[in-house]
């Protein structure tokens, strides 16, 4: 009877650990091949490669250092990540705070907020308001309309609502206002929840592209994300037309489009994964306080 | 002294009253102003007009949707396809959970957590971007079976029409598997562990515990996430569809929010395609209140 149960858990065990293997690979894999590719040598990578990267070079990156406007649309797309995130946070925070006060209608204005969670307008509406606004084609687009965001309220206001209230009342005792109350204690109060709703806002502005797509045409705002995105369909296209055309030198060089295509893809998606096991904790937090209903 | 303190208090709810203002105001300005533009649908909107100068036209663009419904129902299919397809792969992040859960290597699970749950921080550009290095006729996929000699000619899976519903399913399972498993690890590690002592001592095995305390311990959770999922069916976004459309899978990717938005902006028929989206607006409130309704009965619990 022992030894059977013992033999089934060595079986349950090999067969779990085998499919979370393929799993973390199945996950894994895109990244890596992506990487490889991008520091391979451009001629020697075409023929294939799979596991490991040939003929190690950074010349891919170079190319995509020289492409037209790759800078300007890295700092564009960190220059939102860091004002939007800022922004929302520091909105949601303070007007969350506000709701947890007894103001007058306190109930209305709550529900006036959260009722924007289940509808919203469509896309051209939105659009047409956006225009409406001069919002088009500037660089606040990216960070106005989501700096006020239901969910991240709603998050807070609940968070805020767990802190004890004494601390609050002798800070106001000492003759500290409400705007000081709030920068000098809940902020400071609130640093699980706020790391958490900055990992969110960050990572959504980064990846950010459609907002880009559609109400930027400038292209000294285009994002990092929108470029990649229109390298890539410029590249799609070539390959439709015929599939083995994709051996054009970039400027000269022996460098294939499908190289640069991978390293840029890299410097795209290196900035989350480098800061992601820094944020890793915060989230997994912010997923649980979610789950508890405001 | 009692009447200067009720002063000052109602001066304090006063004053913390108008410094909430500038942000009720704005939550008015962005999202419930851009209601005004359903306007829209009703009239004969020409860009750059006046919205008061346009034609007034009733209902005309909502008969438009079923005059043309062979273009609706083709976007339709579409959306309930791959809604339907998603629907079925709502159990997979709670298997994941209960298996990796089993394991006894807090190391090792905390290894596939993190692994795991990267795609789901990724943009669709970067998913696209990755799928075709992998899935296109030159990509690593078609190379290796063509050296297997499974395959004699490269295919060109992000062009194939016949499985995109499938292909964009998959995609989306591989984004948010791990994420969307994170809080089944939270209900399973709120269960009791008496439960699973007691059930031991009762000679239950591995199998019949996950059964009878894991299953039932996270299965309100799977619920709400379901029938959430379920009133979400029409909105299946734009970011994964716009990523990977193209001539060749056209037919079978235009889901509805890509739809409206090739209306609007592309073809530039904004009123129709305000209509468009009116109707999946309207589709979606019955769903969620339909849902709600569901889980009332139920759970006796409402889900907003």
């Amino acid at each position: 009877m022992q030894k059977t149960t013992k033999r089934n858990d060595r079986f349950f065990y090999g067969v779990t650990y085998l499919i979370m293997i393929l799993l973390m690979f199945i996950c894994f894999y895109p990244f890596y091949y992506v990487f490889i590719y991008s520091i391979s040598d451009s001629a020697l990578a075409q023929k294939g490669i799979s596991l490991f990267p040939k003929g190690v070079t950074l010349t891919n990156y170079m190319e995509v250092v020289k492409l037209d406007g790759i800078i300007r649309a890295f700092a564009v797309s960190l220059a939102r990540t860091v004002i939007g995130t800022v922004v929302t946070v520091t909105a949601c925070s303070f007007f969350a705070y506000l709701v947890t006060k007894e103001l007058y209608g306190r109930k209305y204005i709550y529900r006036f907020v959260i009722i924007t969670m289940y509808f919203n307008s469509g896309l051209i509406p939105y659009y047409l308001t956006m225009r409406a606004y001069h919002l088009t084609n500037t660089f606040w687009v990216y960070i106005i309309p989501g700096a006020i965001s239901a969910y991240y309220v709603v998050l807070l206001k609940t968070f805020i609502e767990s802190l004890p209230i004494s601390l609050e009342e002798s800070a106001k005792l000492d003759g500290a206002g409400y705007i000081t109350v709030f920068f000098k204690i809940i902020f400071p109060l609130s640093k699980p929840i706020l790391a958490t709703i900055t990992v969110f806002s960050a990572v959504a502005q980064w990846n950010n592209w459609f907002d880009n797509y559609i109400y930027v045409q400038s292209d000294r705002l285009k994002t990092l994300q929108l470029m990649l995105y229109e390298y890539l369909n410029q590249a799609s296209q070539i390959s439709q037309m015929s599939a083995s055309s994709l051996q054009h030198g970039l400027g000269g060089t022996s460098v294939t489009a499908q190289s640069v295509r991978m390293a840029i893809t890299m410097v795209a998606t290196l900035p989350v994964l480098f800061v992601y096991p820094f944020m890793q904790k915060h989230f997994v937090k912010g997923i649980m306080l979610g789950a508890v209903k405001g | 002294m009692i009447q200067i303190g009720r002063f000052r208090l109602k001066k304090e709810r006063f004053i913390l009253t108008l410094l909430a203002v500038p942000f009720i105001l704005f939550v008015f300005a962005f999202s419930y102003v851009p209601l005004f533009g359903w306007i829209l649908a009703f009239v004969n909107y020409k860009p750059g007009l006046n919205i008061w100068d346009c034609d007034f036209k009733g209902l005309f663009y909502f008969k438009l949707i079923f005059q043309d419904w062979n273009k609706m129902a083709s976007v339709l299919k579409n959306t309930l396809a791959m809604s339907f397809l998603g629907l079925v792969c709502t159990p997979l992040p709670a298997i994941f959970a209960i298996f990796l859960s089993e394991l006894p290597s807090a190391r090792f699970k905390k290894v596939v957590q993190t692994l795991t749950t990267i795609p789901n921080f990724i943009s669709w550009v970067i998913i696209y971007a990755l799928a075709y290095a992998l899935f296109s006729t030159e990509g690593v996929v078609n190379q290796l079976l063509l050296q297997a000699g499974v395959i004699e000619t490269a295919g060109n899976i992000l062009g194939n029409s016949r499985i995109t519903w499938v292909f964009q399913t998959i995609l989306n399972v591989w984004k948010v598997l791990g994420w969307n498993a994170i809080i089944y690890f939270a209900a399973i590690a709120g269960i009791d562990s008496e439960l699973y002592d007691a059930a031991s001592v009762d000679g239950a095995g591995r199998f019949h515990k996950i059964l009878h305390i894991t299953v039932p311990g996270i299965s309100s959770t799977f619920f709400v996430l379901l029938l959430l999922q379920v009133s979400n069916m029409l909105s299946l976004g734009i970011d994964q569809y716009l990523a990977f459309y193209n001539s060749m899978v056209a037919d079978k990717i235009l889901v509805l929010d890509l739809y409206v938005y090739r209306l609007g902006l592309i073809t530039q028929d904004y009123s129709y395609a305000t209509a468009v989206g009116i109707f999946k607006s309207l589709v979606s409130i019955i769903l969620l209140f339909s849902v709600n309704g569901i889980s009332k009965k139920l759970r006796g619990e409402s889900l907003v």
